[in-house]
């Protein structure tokens, strides 16, 4: 959206990785890196771009939001519940037994979840589908799909990204399809580089028909931008290479693979919330340093 | 009615059923001459999408299709489509996509490409699934009711279809009923459960068994999941004695299901014939001699069952 407020959308974000370090530590497992890393995505995409209606989550209209990369759910869930899905209170079910909020996206389970992802490399082609079907029903309705850079190793991605440009041609364009890689350079077992190399992936992108924008995922004027720019795009889907940090935020977190799938324990969330609002703490993240400060001396 | 490929009343049925419901989509990973949906690709362009030799993501894509209203048919042999577990398993199955999964040349029938172009495993994965009933139609008549059937079903649903000819062992009159078995020869001496190409040959096995005073019940098990465990227990409780037939594994297939039910519910003898090895090429006739699944297979199976 042109001239989207910035510092409003910093403000959520740095809220919502307090959230996902609170939800993380009370679940004692899950992946803070790669949620930290792709949260500034989401906040744009959910506080200034998808047209949804939380009282009506299976609204024909709504636009369509797909995590690929479905382990990093936490910050899908913190979204979620600042739009009004479900309250905020609830993250701290996360990953307990008889909770919506499962450790991987559950369709059935969470009205506002689109698909079940986790499974890597699935996600993207069912945007694809949703994308294609959307069009055949005559829709103005928009699918937005992150992806993994671990996950693009699959593939089945690759099935995707060969298809989507040509897909619905002539009359059903695939241009109601946005794909952005949340590209943070390590996987579970290291960096991706060392692991298999994505590059050069802006060209092989390019030569797969995509228009390629890229952007710091941290970003969120460029992010925005170029969100903007995709839904300009007519003719085809647009692919947006986020570039962004695993673990963003949080100092001891940033860049170390250990932090892919590793809770923080009491004391580590609330060094790491401490970092990320600064000091003093606020008096709106004081409940939760509180809350884990307590959890953290039992 | 004459002899008709399951695949082949599969691909006349979407047609017609096209015609009157333009929510219908097929999928296809270049096989749409060999699964049939060649024709309403020709007739349907727009809502036919041949997605190339990518059958996981046309799986994908038939998920995003079938949640956002369309009724997608994604269609390849058996084996090509169900070796896809993983993404039948998350992006339909646990997230209910509706999708029709259409699986063709299923079983060691489909002859001289060999093995690794047979279905004989698809049941077996596709069981363990809590949400995708298992749908095999017996002849024509069963099969375009069947398709119609799946475009109604609320969720994911599975549709095993053969390459070969199949003799019609219904009547014209027959009506497909979801979830239920029909008897197709009543008898008191054995109970046949048979699905999908050899139900006629079960027919016919029973008709030879006759002759030499053995009744043989032959049941036709079209929804091989859920089972109708009414009529299998109803028949079984009668007989005693349960064959199942299959062109499929031996294990984890319809035998399998009933073996599981049986075993918990009223324990009952149980001889299972169906596919113990792996395929290979040859001649449908010589294959299904082989393997014990034509008349003369069957029957010997019986008699073999009811001596000991």
């Amino acid at each position: 959206m042109a001239n989207p407020d910035v510092a409003k959308l910093e403000t959520i974000a740095r809220e919502g990785r307090v959230e996902i370090l609170r939800m993380l530590t009370h679940a004692g497992s899950g992946h803070p890196g790669g949620s930290l890393s792709v949260i500034d995505i989401l906040t744009d995409l959910y506080f200034n771009r998808l047209r949804l209606d939380p009282a009506r989550p299976q609204w024909e209209d709504r636009d369509r939001f797909i995590l690929s990369k479905g382990h990093c759910v936490p910050a899908q869930y913190f979204c979620m519940a600042k739009r009004g899905f479900f309250p905020m209170d609830r993250i701290v079910t996360l990953r307990k037994l008889g909770s919506p909020l499962q450790g991987h996206p559950d369709r059935v389970a969470l009205p506002g979840i689109e698909a079940a992802t986790g499974s890597l490399g699935q996600g993207i082609s069912v945007a694809v589908g949703m994308a294609l079907g959307l069009k055949l029903a005559g829709k103005a309705a928009r699918v937005y799909c992150v992806l993994g850079d671990g996950e693009t190793q699959e593939g089945q991605v690759w099935e995707s990204l060969m298809s989507a440009p040509k897909l619905g041609a002539p009359n059903h364009h695939l241009d109601n399809l946005c794909v952005i890689l949340d590209y943070n350079g390590i996987q579970l077992d290291g960096f991706v580089k060392k692991i298999l190399d994505l590059e050069p992936i802006t060209d092989k992108l390019k030569a797969f028909g995509w228009p390629v924008l890229e952007v710091n995922g941290h970003d969120l004027a460029q992010v925005d931008k170029a969100l903007d720019q995709a839904e300009a795009n007519k003719g085809a889907p647009t692919f947006i290479v986020a570039h962004t940090v695993k673990g963003k935020g949080v100092s001891f977190m940033e860049n170390d693979p250990e932090w892919h799938g590793k809770a923080p324990k009491p004391d580590e969330a609330v060094r790491a919330i401490r970092e990320i609002v600064g000091d003093p703490v606020p008096a709106w993240a004081a409940p939760i340093v509180a809350e884990l400060s307590a959890m953290g001396k039992k | 009615m004459a002899a008709k490929a399951s695949r082949a009343a599969f691909g006349e049925a979407l047609i017609e059923l096209g015609a009157v419901n333009e929510r219908i989509v097929t999928l296809d990973a270049d096989l749409s001459k060999s699964t049939m949906t060649g024709a309403f690709a020709k007739k349907y362009p727009e809502r036919a999408f041949d997605l190339g030799i990518a059958e996981s993501g046309m799986i994908g894509v038939a998920a995003g299709l079938a949640l956002t209203g369309q009724i997608p048919f994604a269609c390849s042999f058996a084996c090509f489509l169900v070796g896809r577990f993983e993404t039948i398993r998350v992006s339909v199955a646990y997230s209910d996509a509706p999708v029709k999964l259409v699986g063709t040349h299923v079983g060691v029938a489909i002859g001289e490409d060999g093995y690794t172009q047979m279905g004989l495993e698809d049941v077996a994965c596709l069981r363990a699934l809590p949400n995708i009933p298992i749908v095999q139609p017996a002849d024509e008549i069963e099969t375009r009711q069947a398709v119609a059937y799946a475009i109604e079903h609320p969720g994911p649903i599975y549709l095993r279809l053969t390459r070969q000819s199949l003799e019609p062992v219904h009547d014209p009159a027959y009506r497909f009923r979801f979830g239920k078995a029909d008897v197709l020869r009543p008898g008191h001496d054995v109970t046949v459960l048979a699905t999908g190409g050899p139900v006629w040959y079960a027919l016919e096995a029973a008709k030879a068994l006759a002759s030499e005073g053995i009744q043989a019940e032959v049941i036709n098990v079209a929804t091989i999941k859920p089972l109708d465990e009414e009529t299998i227990l109803r028949s079984a409780g009668r007989t005693g004695h349960v064959l199942t037939v299959e062109d499929h594994s031996v294990n984890g297939g319809l035998g399998g299901a009933v073996a599981e039910m049986l075993s918990e519910v009223m324990p009952t003898p149980l001889k299972r014939v169906g596919v113990t090895t792996f395929g290979e090429s040859g001649d449908m006739k010589g294959l299904y001699a082989k393997h014990g699944l034509d008349a003369a297979g069957i029957a010997g199976a019986v008699r073999k069952f009811l001596a000991r």
